[in-house]
């Protein structure tokens, strides 16, 4: 029954393109599926390993420049001549990832010497640190000029120019990202994280090596965080120190919380209420600051009145 | 000069995790809060710059009062991620209605003091940062006195030290925390009717106020008031010397950068006392 209702979610939404004919629709579905990719790479930290992290968009930031910046080939002349040619499309994907990822298991390194409030406001610190080498470091990203002319993805004569095509590789990407997370939940690693989640000293005393759990954690979640910033920069196809804005990582949250953190499907459900019902407040022609304070109020309302989320409420 | 306002801040923020363990996230809010409220009572009200400046302070807080009653209250022994999730929610909600209020335009603030600065010797400095100075170090001396000699004070301290025992001896748990909170928040009003004139009030003013406090408050240990105060200065001194030496671009970085280096290197913080490590 369940495996059936999968299967038919699935149909549903990988023949969307053929059946849906509203682009406008579409691409807020493509960056609604971008942003669900980031609330599940976040929902491992956030959900699983119980570490509040308030950085996250900085491994979407990363990814998203590492790839454009593959991409499109950039020159350094300090310290010494760095020159690095555009490459193709799929290869700086994946550099994305790896550059994210990599920093992930950097700030995990020196990040989880500290928790709970220290470690929010180091991860915070770190987003904010990237945020500002990506505004003045004007020699490597351009610096508020933006990355413009972002190549799209693409593999001998079929580039990923249109919505249908990005649609389904951002579905794509997602259907796998779920499986990863939800293999690596299953893992006993996976166990390990959530038994630090809920008793640190307890799962400590019982041999769990908590650092080493928790960085791979973190380099589990900004290796995903890095793709959806990939994806994002060869869909958008342009990338300013904007996507480094402390508002996504909130909005990432806020998707996790109400969906529901530390279950599978609580990023999907929370990702698409979030990612869609900015567009339906827009139609009733709300300014843009109404939608940021209702994201605020709502926040608190769901702690209030539902501090599981949205996909336990109804489970039960 | 600012080192001074960033000291005040710094109590604001570290007075009421010490106390509530509440991370206030609304604090930088409270501080853009304060500098629009001299807006509003200067520039469209008329009010007189020196009376504007307590009633800008007196309005922070009651603000922070009614968002410890509303938001807070109920969640006394909820867990420190709870708390934080809410603060948050309450810190987009309040800059955003900033935003709508006062539109994104910065506005400036006239102050009445003469625009020919005061020389002393090789230095000059203008009149209303000497105004900045003065009122900031009398409210950080009102503020220890507030503290260290009063009834209140003391109660605040022994909750600081054990909120069990405290209860026990009498100390009322809520309103403390209720009292605390306005403090804090009148602190952080205080630093941005200060600064507002000085410089001008945006919307996203507090963005960077609070993140400075909170590296102030980590530089000096999360609860102790020398400490913020200490740490105010040295923020101060670090961003204007990183200013000059490396780019004014990062000036703003600075903070953060001494967020990280300071937890690495020293994650007590330089003058606390208590274990931070989870």
């Amino acid at each position: 029954m369940k495996a059936a209702l999968t299967i038919l979610l699935l149909l549903v939404l990988a023949t969307l393109p053929l059946w849906l004919d509203n682009p406008y629709l579409l691409h807020v579905l493509v960056v609604t599926g971008i942003f669900i990719i980031a609330a599940m790479s976040l929902n491992v930290l956030l959900g699983y390993a119980g570490q509040l992290s308030l950085g996250h968009v900085a491994f979407f930031g990363i990814g998203a420049y590492a790839s454009a910046l593959t991409a499109l080939g950039f020159k350094l002349s300090f310290p010494f001549q760095v020159a690095v040619d555009a490459k193709p499309v799929w290869l700086a994907m994946l550099m994305g990832i790896v550059a994210a990822g990599l920093c992930g298991w950097f700030i995990g390194r020196i990040a989880f010497k500290v928790r709970g409030a220290y470690f929010v406001i180091v991860s915070i610190s770190f987003a904010e640190v990237v945020r500002m080498v990506a505004v003045n470091w004007v020699e490597l990203t351009q610096g508020p000029m933006a990355l413009n002319n972002i190549p799209p993805l693409a593999f001998g004569n079929l580039a990923f120019y249109k919505k249908p095509e990005n649609y389904w590789l951002v579905l794509a990407t997602a259907v796998l990202c779920y499986v990863l997370i939800r293999r690596l939940v299953h893992s006993r690693a996976g166990r390990a994280m959530v038994a630090l989640a809920e008793n640190e000293s307890l799962a400590t005393s019982v041999g769990i090596d908590v650092t080493r759990y928790l960085v791979l954690a973190t380099i589990v979640s900004a290796s995903m965080a890095g793709a959806a910033g990939a994806l994002y920069a060869h869909y958008v196809r342009i990338v300013d120190p904007d996507v480094f804005l402390f508002i996504y990582t909130v909005t990432m949250v806020i998707m996790v919380i109400t969906g529901g953190k530390g279950t599978l499907a609580g990023p999907v459900v929370g990702g698409l209420i979030f990612g869609l019902l900015p567009e339906g407040l827009r139609a009733l022609a709300f300014p843009p600051e109404t939608q940021w304070i209702a994201y605020g109020v709502l926040m608190v309302l769901v702690v209030y009145f539902l501090p599981q989320g949205i996909v336990p409420a109804l489970r039960r | 000069m600012l080192g001074s306002t960033y000291a005040l801040l710094g109590i604001g923020l570290t007075l009421i995790f010490g106390i509530m363990k509440v991370v206030n996230f609304t604090h930088g809010e409270l501080y853009a809060f304060g500098a629009y409220m001299m807006y509003a009572l200067v520039m469209l009200a008329g009010v007189n710059f020196l009376v504007a400046l307590p009633l800008a302070i007196a309005l922070g807080v009651l603000l922070g009062a009614a968002l410890e009653l509303v938001l807070l209250r109920r969640l006394r022994g909820a867990d420190i991620d709870t708390t934080m999730l809410v603060m948050i929610g309450a810190w987009i909600a309040l800059q955003n209605a900033e935003q709508l209020a006062w539109t994104g335009v910065a506005k400036s603030i006239n102050t009445p003091f003469p625009a020919a600065p005061l020389v002393l010797g090789p230095v000059s400095v203008a009149w209303n940062r000497v105004f900045v100075l003065v009122i900031a170090l009398l409210l950080i001396g009102i503020t220890y006195l507030l503290i260290n000699r009063t009834k209140l004070g003391r109660a605040m301290r022994a909750t600081f030290q054990d909120r069990e025992t405290a209860a026990l001896m009498g100390v009322q748990n809520g309103s403390i925390h209720t009292a605390t909170f306005a403090l804090g928040s009148g602190l952080a009003a205080a630093a941005g009717a200060l600064l507002g004139p000085v410089f001008v009030a945006y919307p996203s003013m507090g963005d960077l106020a609070a993140t400075k406090a909170f590296a102030i408050v980590i530089l000096g240990g999360l609860g102790s008031i020398a400490g913020a105060t200490i740490g105010g200065f040295i923020l101060a001194l670090v961003e204007e010397l990183g200013a000059g030496y490396v780019s004014s671009g990062y000036r703003d970085a600075m903070g953060f950068l001494l967020i990280i280096v300071i937890l690495l290197f020293r994650p007590t913080g330089l003058f606390a006392r208590k274990e931070r490590i989870g």
